[in-house]
């Protein structure tokens, strides 16, 4: 199936990449002078036709991007001639630098900044396909304007230009910042760390004091080597502890979550306000508040533990945190604590859409009560928060707060490759890597598998949900 | 007759034992769920000078005292910058993720534009990366412009609301049920999408609004991995969460214990009362974002 979808779109694809150069091509061809110098001079037409703004924008984008490339404004290290940042950056990428620091009598000379040139060689690159896609918006531009022209008609005023920015253009307006922020917030970093997994940027290879460089496919064979310094039994058992746990935190909470709602929407319960708002406390107060109180509460020296003994019913503290199996249990417990409520928030209003007369009528048929729940009132559940219960476990995958506030992803194994502890999700493990170790190579290799497990499990399930399926089946 | 009377006597019978069971379900499990507040506020009472500030085995303190309290109000660390810091930050986080995400709702829910859809699926990939795996180079990215350290106050609220726009879900989710033949009927008389927005579609929209400002502005609170790593070594610009962690998990805990308590108390009752105040349109939110997904 997946094949049957991706075809049409494949084709449809290059037709698109085809005409873009169709359009380019023809319309030098049949343009007139100014379209045609426009090709190098970017707004030029639309100067000339009198649509001052646009063409000031097209020419504004033209002189930012030259400067930015070609303008000598720094000297790189081993090249005492200044260079335009954009060009300087983009020629270093392929070495990431050659021009390691070194120490000239007292004095540190620095050499190349490798961390410096990978970031800005990747916002170059986007940059320049940027200014293309300008240049080809120009392009159309231009041809547009023309076949106004051609067809007799006037072409906009400037003024009415302006004020479509709040009108059929306001999308433009919206979504300009918000698109700049991501972008540079999180896509360019995102690419950042994704080429980082192709170098050896880790701590024998720190900017600027040292170069790094890249290693091709060296990471990736690091991760599933099963050696004795490899990551591979590590990984494995990191990410089938990560899986465990993914599966256990979302569908106990979502259970048991479940059977709270019920139990306090219950006909004869009274004060159902009262055990709502105890329970949404949890939600309320921040969890690193709750969450450290509790790590602590379960510690070797911590009140459960010190309240035993004294009691003499243990004769040695219960090992909460420090025994791996029990580690375990006690963090997939202690998320119950922390997810029933919000289960229970979202049931509650769920449960009273359910017509009353599915019910009634079940019970005439002689249904029993768990016959009902499970007919009529998980069905429905289900359907209704199917796309819910994919993103808790995606989630959950990434629960790092959880984890980290707890166990901190103890307790630590001398099994284990890489610092990681026997409590770690891959996430918690990567911020291990980034903060303690600081190789980042590695790093980011994780976090791209993260991604992966993340994508294909989403890729999977949400097409099986039956609320995607059919959005009219239930009713 | 009497053997009805009989049934429906059995089966109210049956129900109030239903009930008693029930209550005791309930009853045990607010013990649960409270027992850690009732902790933390137990403890954040006890006397420093006579008990000492760790941990110890019994829930009540043999002596309750405000110690703890004035250790934190006296000025001998920067408990009242953290709040500060914390509250600045929660203040424009909250402000500015809110616009920022009813600009992108409004625009994907009402407008049709080019690459509207690839932007969408885009975005959705894009969250599937690790927040974290970001933090080094959006780290290096912050010190080109002096925003960490020192100035990771307005650093952190920048790295919060800069991505912000992605998380329109729910916002959208709600922009989507307002009927679009309004946004016609103005469009009719004369209104520009701009004034669709503001005088219209806003004003319709406080629960969410509400919603979103209220979700922001709780997220700050608990930020600590990325505020621990960019004020890093500085003391001054810690929000509460870096700096409370710390305090626990130092190796002097033992003495900061009862004091991490107090600052717990003094941190949760104003985050818990607003919340409280506005649970209504949290629900509202939670609920329908999940049924939207």
């Amino acid at each position: 199936m997946a094949s049957a979808v991706s075809n049409p779109s494949a084709k449809k694809k290059g037709n698109a990449v085809l005409t873009v150069f169709q359009k380019i091509g023809s319309t030098f061809a049949k343009g007139d002078w100014k379209t045609k110098i426009s090709y190098l001079i970017l707004g030029f037409g639309p100067l000339l036709r009198g649509q001052i703004v646009k063409g000031l924008a097209f020419l504004a984008a033209e002189i930012a991007f030259l400067y930015y490339m070609f303008v000598p404004q720094m000297a790189f290290p081993g090249n005492e001639s200044l260079e335009g940042i954009g060009l300087g950056y983009l020629t270093r990428i392929t070495t990431l630098g050659n021009v390691a620091t070194k120490k000239v009598g007292r004095k540190t000379v620095y050499g190349d900044n490798s961390f410096m040139i990978l970031l800005f060689g990747v916002l170059t690159i986007i940059i320049v396909v940027a200014f293309l896609l300008v240049w080809y918006l120009n392009i159309c531009e231009n041809a547009e304007e023309e076949k106004l022209i051609s067809a007799g008609k006037k072409l906009p005023t400037n003024k009415k230009f302006i004020r479509s920015f709040l009108d059929e253009n306001f999308d433009k307006t919206l979504m300009t910042l918000p698109v700049v922020g991501v972008f540079l917030f999180t896509v360019l970093p995102i690419l950042f760390m994704i080429c980082v997994a192709f170098t050896n940027y880790d701590k024998n290879h720190q900017s600027p004091t040292n170069l790094f460089t890249w290693v091709g496919l060296q990471n990736f064979k690091n991760l599933f080597s099963f050696a004795t310094d490899g990551f591979g039994g590590t990984f494995v058992r990191v990410l089938g502890w990560t899986i465990l746990w993914a599966l256990l935190a979302t569908f106990i909470d979502y259970f048991l979550g479940l059977a709270v709602a019920m139990l306090i929407n219950k006909k004869g319960i009274r004060f159902k306000k009262m055990w709502r708002t105890i329970l949404v406390l949890t939600i309320a107060v921040p969890q690193f508040v709750s969450l450290l109180y509790i790590s602590k509460l379960f510690a070797n020296d911590g009140l459960i533990n010190g309240f035993l003994l004294r009691m003499h019913i243990i004769d040695d503290a219960i090992p909460f945190w420090t025994d791996p199996v029990l580690a375990k249990i006690t963090i997939v417990v202690i998320n119950i604590w922390i997810g029933i409520p919000y289960l229970m928030l979202i049931a509650t209003g769920l449960l009273m859409n359910i017509p009353e007369d599915l019910y009634e009528s079940a019970k005439i048929d002689g249904a029993n009560p768990f016959q009902m729940f499970w007919y009529i009132t998980l069905p429905y559940m289900l359907f209704v928060t199917g796309p819910f219960l994919l993103s808790q476990f995606t989630g959950n995958l990434n629960n790092f707060n959880v984890i980290y506030l707890l166990s901190g992803g103890g307790p630590q194994s001398m099994k284990m490759a890489g610092n990681a502890g026997q409590t770690d999700l891959l996430v918690t493990w990567l911020y291990k890597m980034t903060v303690n170790d600081t190789n980042y190579c590695m790093a980011a290799v994780i976090g791209i598998m993260v991604f992966l497990v993340t994508a294909i499990t989403f890729g999977k399930v949400y097409n099986m949900l039956p609320s995607v399926k059919d959005e009219e089946g239930f009713q | 007759m009497a053997n009805k009377k009989e049934k429906t006597a059995s089966m109210a019978a049956k129900r109030r034992a239903g009930n008693i069971v029930a209550y005791i379900i309930l009853i045990l499990m607010s013990i649960i769920w409270l027992f850690p507040f009732v902790g933390i506020v137990l403890q954040s009472f006890r006397s420093f000078d006579t008990e000492y500030g760790g941990m110890v085995n019994y829930l009540v303190p043999k002596q309750f005292s405000l110690d703890n309290y004035k250790f934190l109000f006296s000025g001998e660390t920067n408990f009242l910058l953290w709040y500060m810091n914390t509250i600045i930050i929660a203040f424009f986080v909250s402000l500015f993720q809110t616009c920022v995400i009813l600009c992108v709702s409004y625009a994907l829910s009402r407008m049709r534009f080019k690459c509207r859809d690839l932007l969408m699926r885009f975005w959705l990939i894009l969250g599937m990366f690790p927040g974290f795996l970001s933090m080094i180079c959006l780290y290096f990215l912050l010190k080109q412009f002096g925003l960490t350290q020192a100035g990771a106050v307005p650093g952190l609220i920048l790295v919060s609301v800069a991505s912000s726009g992605m998380g329109y879900y729910v916002c959208k989710g709600y922009f989507d049920t307002i009927p679009k033949a309004l946004d016609e009927a103005a469009r009719i008389d004369g209104a520009t999408r701009a004034q669709i927005m503001f005088q219209m579609i806003v004003p319709l929209s406080k629960p969410i609004i509400i919603y979103q400002a209220l979700t922001a502005f709780m997220g700050p609170w608990c930020d600590y991995i990325f505020a621990s790593y960019i004020a890093f070594g500085h003391d001054k610009s810690y929000n509460v969460a870096v700096a409370m962690a710390r305090w626990v998990n130092t190796n002097d805990y033992q003495g900061y214990f009862t004091r991490f308590c107090a600052g717990g108390v003094l941190i949760a009752v104003p985050v818990t009362l607003l919340f409280m105040a506005l649970q209504k349109y949290y629900v509202e939110g939670v609920t329908g974002g999940a049924v939207k997904g």
